[in-house]
């Protein structure tokens, strides 16, 4: 897993760009599966499995602490995103004034 | 889809977010989200089927110039705007640099562009018949914006931005879509400037409507602020000189305004103080950058205006001569010339590493293996971390083997109510390496002489910093977006000095 990749969910429409890799000893996963790259093949679409049903939300941020993985949803879906079956936080950045 | 970060993803998730905002234009006949995508998406299929390396926008601002920026992200293409102020030489050779080249030029700019072999002019008027064909980037890989650094020093350089300095900037400074549907930004500096492409990125992610003054003029600028009920701009330190100086005169208030941000030079503290007074209800931010460092780097916010300008601290006081503290995700040394990182209090060169920070040019790249990049500014951190500009490295003098910060003898030259402006320079000197000279341009009607101010100097600072010599001048050379063009001065003394000793 690399920073600046993108992946997306196996079960839903969610899909995620990378913004830490972290230590990347995790298998970042969406509604319970394990999230493909983009150009990867799925053999239709599953359902998020119950404990990770919580949904994304298009812009927010999600992050591991364990092992410093962070997220950004790029598009919103059904399924929550977990590192293997730890599900990540929703991270809250230091708001910072607008300068451009 | 791209299988890594791009530009267009940006613009694609703001019209997922709410495709039928306005996006950039009046808040009667402006491009939606949706729209501004449909024609960069356009733009984009057009560009990818050119035998082009870049595009260049040789034109004012204008919605084009947004769309082109995201279009040329779908044709994996670097987006090139260049300085329309330029002459028809230096274009050409712009052009020359970034050859094989496609040029987006406006009509009363195509006839500057002279089409060779590997220079052509792109009409984007023509009807697109392969439109509705899937867009592949050519190259995930290559440069997202070439921006042509300013050049007060020399030569310019082409800087390279990549998407992976830009989209990291962007998503770790705004929040997305924080914006209400009411704000606006009115951009001004000219699409050539990083702040021109950093705006259009950072307003599209948040939803914040781009207004955009096809160039700069005090009362335009005012006028527009008025009519389209902005609430956030950007200007340079000349901007705002000349923004506060209308609304004194005509006694205006620009009620929606309640975000006003400033940088791309040194903002004298008059100035600063000035618009907190003219502009009660407006959040200053200073914010420091570079275009080989995508924009801001550090940033002194509104809270610390506030708080600065109240307080009867000397040293709180001063921040407001700051550029206030990095922001979290960058790493900011101030470093000796030896390269070892200075503490608290000493001056030295600023350096910088973090995602956004490039430093790399067409030619070749400024950052070290460990990713510090040397800012070539020179300054100083308070003990609270806050970051003080003294000038350029290169501008310092250094006499004697003693390094003198011109920025802070012009300050003091200043503060004399007879200075409207002042350049203070080294030239060189048989004794001491380089002495300290100022050209001063008087306010009219007032009077100083030299022993007046070299008195001032020698008082407030001391006798190393006094000037040998002051110059009197009717006005200092500045390029078109207000940065003291101190080579200039430089060269005229120098020449005056060979002129004597001949």
């Amino acid at each position: 897993m690399k920073t600046g990749a993108k992946m997306r969910s196996a079960v839903c429409s969610t899909e995620v760009m990378v913004i830490r890799a972290g230590n990347g000893d995790i298998t970042l996963c969406c509604g319970g599966a394990p999230m493909l790259a983009p150009d990867e093949s799925t053999e239709g679409l599953g359902a998020p499995a119950a404990g990770f049903d919580a949904g994304t939300v298009l812009g927010k941020r999600y992050i591991d602490t364990e092992s410093g993985v962070e997220v950004l949803c790029v598009k919103p879906g059904a399924g929550s995103v977990s590192a293997d079956d730890r599900p990540l936080e929703l991270s809250v950045p230091k708001a910072l004034p607008s300068s451009d | 889809m791209g299988t890594t970060m791009n530009l267009s993803m940006l613009l694609e998730m703001a019209a997922d977010a709410d495709g039928d905002r306005i996006a950039v234009g009046t808040r009667r006949d402006g491009l939606t989200y949706r729209e501004l995508l449909e024609l960069s998406r356009r733009y984009g299929s057009q560009i990818g089927r050119l035998d082009a390396q870049a595009l260049a926008y040789l034109d004012l601002n204008s919605p084009t110039c947004i769309a082109l920026l995201f279009g040329c992200s779908y044709a994996g293409v670097p987006f090139a705007p260049i300085n329309y102020r330029w002459t028809d030489q230096q274009v050409g050779r712009a052009l020359e640099r970034l050859a094989p080249v496609a040029v987006v030029a406006g009509a009363d700019f195509t006839a500057r562009v002279e089409s060779s072999d590997s220079v052509s002019l792109l009409d984007l008027t023509t009807p697109d018949t392969a439109a509705d064909e899937a867009v592949a980037a050519r190259s995930e890989h290559s440069p997202a914006v070439l921006l042509f650094t300013s050049g007060t020093s020399g030569d310019p350089k082409a800087a390279v931005l990549r998407s992976s300095n830009l989209v990291p900037y962007v998503v770790s400074t705004v929040e997305f879509f924080n914006a209400g549907p009411e704000e606006a930004i009115l951009v001004s500096v000219p699409p050539y400037h990083i702040a021109s492409v950093s705006s259009a990125l950072t307003s599209v992610y948040s939803g914040r409507r781009i207004v955009q003054l096809p160039a700069f003029d005090p009362e335009s600028w005012v006028d527009l602020a008025a009519e389209e009920a902005i609430t956030h701009a950007m200007v340079v330190p000349t901007m705002l000189g000349r923004i506060l100086d209308v609304l004194e005169r005509r006694g205006q208030r620009l009620d929606a305004l309640r975000h006003l941000s400033y940088g791309g030079g040194r903002m004298p503290v008059e100035t600063v103080e000035r618009a907190l007074a003219l502009l009660p209800g407006v959040d200053l931010v200073n914010a420091y950058g570079l275009t080989e460092t995508s924009s801001t780097i550090a940033v002194l916010g509104p809270e610390d205006h506030r708080i600065a300008a109240a307080s009867n601290d000397p040293s709180v006081r001063a921040r407001l001569g700051s550029v206030g503290r990095p922001i979290p995700s960058i790493e900011l040394e101030v470093r000796s010339d030896d390269g070892a990182a200075l503490p608290a209090g000493a001056a030295g060169e600023v350096w910088v590493r973090g995602e956004q920070v490039s430093g790399e040019y067409l030619s070749h790249s400024a950052v070290g293996e460990d990713g510090w990049y040397p800012t070539r500014d020179h300054g100083h951190l308070d003990a609270d971390g806050y970051l003080f500009l003294h000038g350029r490295a290169d501008d310092v003098i250094v006499r004697g083997g003693e390094n003198i910060a011109p920025a802070e003898i012009e300050d003091c030259l200043r503060s004399h109510e007879a200075v409207a402006d002042v350049a203070v320079v080294g030239v060189p000197d048989a004794e001491w390496g380089e002495r300290v000279e100022a050209v001063v341009v008087l306010a009219a009607g007032k009077a100083a002489g030299s022993e007046e101010l070299q008195e001032l100097v020698r008082v407030t600072l001391r006798s190393t910093r006094v000037p040998a010599q002051i110059h009197y001048r009717d006005a200092l050379p500045y390029n078109e977006i207000g940065k003291l063009l101190r080579r200039e001065v430089r060269t005229e003394l120098a020449a005056l000095l060979e002129g004597v000793t001949a």
